[in-house]
């Protein structure tokens, strides 16, 4: 910095006399630590996220299967996906279903989880939400589900409910149709109070509490009113972060539906557009094809995204 | 008159807005979404610690009658017996996941710096496309990700995992944001007016500052490590983590039903340890996690 303003003295050179290239060039010039800085994330970043965007948008045109030059092939995966593939029809079903249940259920969960919390003592605070957080770290633990929920002997809620008379044989949660996918989605909530719930957690707790009395004195009658019109609306910025975690997230469920029900599952119940992605691309080799998948999941997600932004902009109106 | 009387106290604080029977209302569903959340957590600690007899014992219970350590020393016989040494499992695990975090943290934290504290131009069109990152899930990527890894022939290789992981957004993101909120631009200047290199302000004056997000970062990345299983850019068996070798495990059966569970008991304790113990300075961190639109 102080060598800069010497270098300023000596040639004052004002920005107004200088093109807007110039003026970049020169900023970028007396940047050039902050462009070393960020320059080792970036490589890594572009070449292991943006750049593997990029090829699937581009492989999406062509027939690719890892052992021949590819060929460009137009909009015929795209015409297949839709007009030929019913599975894939299915799973895109399936995935709104999924998307459409988890994303919102477990967003309002979590924020209103987090609010509840709040208003606990501190110490029983952080029990309470180590209690929630839990099962989202813990990896591979929502498998004691298919303990629970399992059809043998070791299954506690077939025995439970036949023991209270309720069914009176075995249901094969994990291996009947009609179960299947209901079953995913009460695991994937489960596992799904991570990041935006701290997120709501902590934006709870930053807010000055004389906002409240002041809201008080305005005429807020109850919780829910304070909530609407005073809490939500500070927390903006959170309710956008936890949206946006939100909408990743039910998304990316698949490999917690692999792991419950195998894959695929029972008449393709909780066959997901990320299965149908990980049939075509990790086992069939049509690169191509999968390459068309995933530019429509990301075409999808980011649709959500833009929604979203629109609905958390009427919050507290 | 009427206002005076509805005024209630908690401790040593005016409580305003809040009827009882609200507060009752929370406290049943905090208790019924409690038990839904912590059941099954519970359960499977239940599990580990169930005799052989009690683990067959049908209807199965939901508490133990003598327990036992039993599931965790059958765990480490059947990991002796394990094709690899079931050690290598763990000491691969470990090795990525601390590769990984540090790489993490040290790229990650000097990007941070960056983008928060230093006005160059194309700042604000990096950061955009790094939020934009966070929008999708990456296992979306995984088939043009596996022909970039193996157009560099890391696949079977440690490399596959680490290095890919290093440069995870979302702990450059909550970084990001808590260095914007709780660094003052006014120490950094001064530190620059002292002459200290903008690294050196970045290593001596910002990371010093911000120690509760390198916890929130160490976390992030550690949850997803700890956790990689059956990675698809990995073949070999002595290069597979401790999570893969637990899938088997827990997929082995009914008679290994008891060293499953402790399996998953002994990979869930790591992460949970590691939260409790940076818990207040995670969420610290996360109150600076908004996203300004």
């Amino acid at each position: 910095m102080s060598q800069q303003t010497k270098a300023e003295t000596k040639r004052p050179v004002q920005r107004s006399e200088m093109t807007k290239l110039q003026w970049t060039w020169k900023e970028i010039k007396r940047n050039k630590t902050a462009y070393f800085m960020i320059a080792p994330f970036m490589l890594l970043f572009i070449v292991f996220t943006v750049l593997p965007v990029l090829l699937s948008i581009l492989l999406s045109f062509t027939d690719f299967n890892m052992l021949q030059m590819p060929g460009w092939q137009g909009l015929s995966n795209y015409t297949r996906l839709f007009l030929e593939d019913e599975i894939f029809l299915l799973a895109c079903k399936n995935t709104l279903v999924f998307a459409c249940i988890t994303g919102p259920v477990s967003y309002l969960l979590s924020l209103l989880l987090a609010w509840f919390i709040n208003e606990l003592p501190p110490k029983l605070r952080a029990v309470v939400t180590l209690v929630f957080y839990a099962p989202s770290i813990s990896g591979q633990v929502y498998l004691i589900w298919k303990t629970l929920f399992s059809s043998d002997s070791y299954g506690w809620v077939n025995a439970t409910l036949i023991n209270l008379g309720i069914t009176s044989e075995a249901i094969l949660y994990f291996e009947d149709a009609n179960w299947v996918m209901g079953l995913c989605i009460v695991v994937a909530l489960w596992t799904s109070l991570g990041t935006a719930f701290l997120s709501f957690i902590a934006g709870f707790q930053t807010i000055d509490r004389s906002m409240y009395e002041a809201a008080s004195v305005d005429g807020i009658k109850n919780r829910w009113q304070e909530l609407w019109y005073i809490t939500l609306p500070t927390m903006r910025p959170q309710l956008m972060f936890g949206a946006v975690l939100a909408i990743t997230q039910s998304f990316g469920f698949g490999a917690v539906v692999t792991n419950l029900c195998g894959f695929p599952s029972v008449d393709y119940a909780a066959h997901t557009i990320m299965h149908h992605l990980d049939d075509y691309g990790g086992q069939r080799y049509e690169i191509g094809y999968a390459s068309a998948i995933a530019v429509i999941l990301f075409v999808i997600m980011f649709a959500c995204n833009i929604l979203i932004k629109k609905a958390l902009a009427k919050v507290g109106e | 008159m009427a206002k005076e009387k509805k005024l209630r106290i908690r401790g040593h604080r005016v409580v305003l807005n809040r009827s009882t029977g609200g507060d009752l209302g929370i406290t049943l569903l905090l208790a019924v979404f409690g038990v839904f959340m912590f059941f099954p957590m519970y359960y499977v600690v239940i599990q580990s610690l169930k005799p052989l007899d009690e683990l067959f014992m049908f209807p199965p219970k939901f508490y133990v009658i003598n327990p036992t350590f039993d599931n965790f020393s059958d765990l480490f016989k059947l990991m002796g017996d394990s094709w690899v040494p079931f050690s290598r499992y763990i000491f691969n695990t470990v090795f990525i996941t601390l590769c990984g975090t540090v790489g993490n943290l040290i790229f990650a934290s000097m990007a941070a710096y960056a983008l928060s504290k230093l006005h160059f131009p194309g700042r604000n069109a990096i950061f955009q496309l790094i939020v934009m990152s966070l929008m999708f899930h990456s296992t979306v990527n995984q088939v043009t990700h596996f022909i970039i890894l193996s157009a560099f022939g890391w696949i079977d290789t440690y490399l596959s995992i680490i290095v890919p992981s290093m440069a995870t957004t979302m702990g450059l993101y909550l970084m990001k944001q808590f260095m914007e909120s709780s660094v003052p631009d006014t120490v950094l200047e001064s530190a620059r007016l002292d002459g200290a290199s903008e690294f050196r302000t970045y290593l001596t004056i910002a990371m010093p500052m911000v120690k509760p997000a390198w916890m929130t970062l160490i976390i992030e990345c550690f949850k997803t490590l700890w956790n990689t299983g059956a990675s698809i850019y990995i073949h070999s068996e002595e290069l597979k983590t401790f999570n893969y070798a637990i899938n088997q495990i827990v997929s082995g059966g009914i008679a290994r039903s008891g060293a499953g569970a402790a399996a998953l008991v002994v990979m869930m304790l790591v992460p949970i340890i590691v939260f409790v113990l940076n818990q207040s300075q995670i969420v610290e961190t996360m109150g600076s996690s908004g996203m300004k639109d």
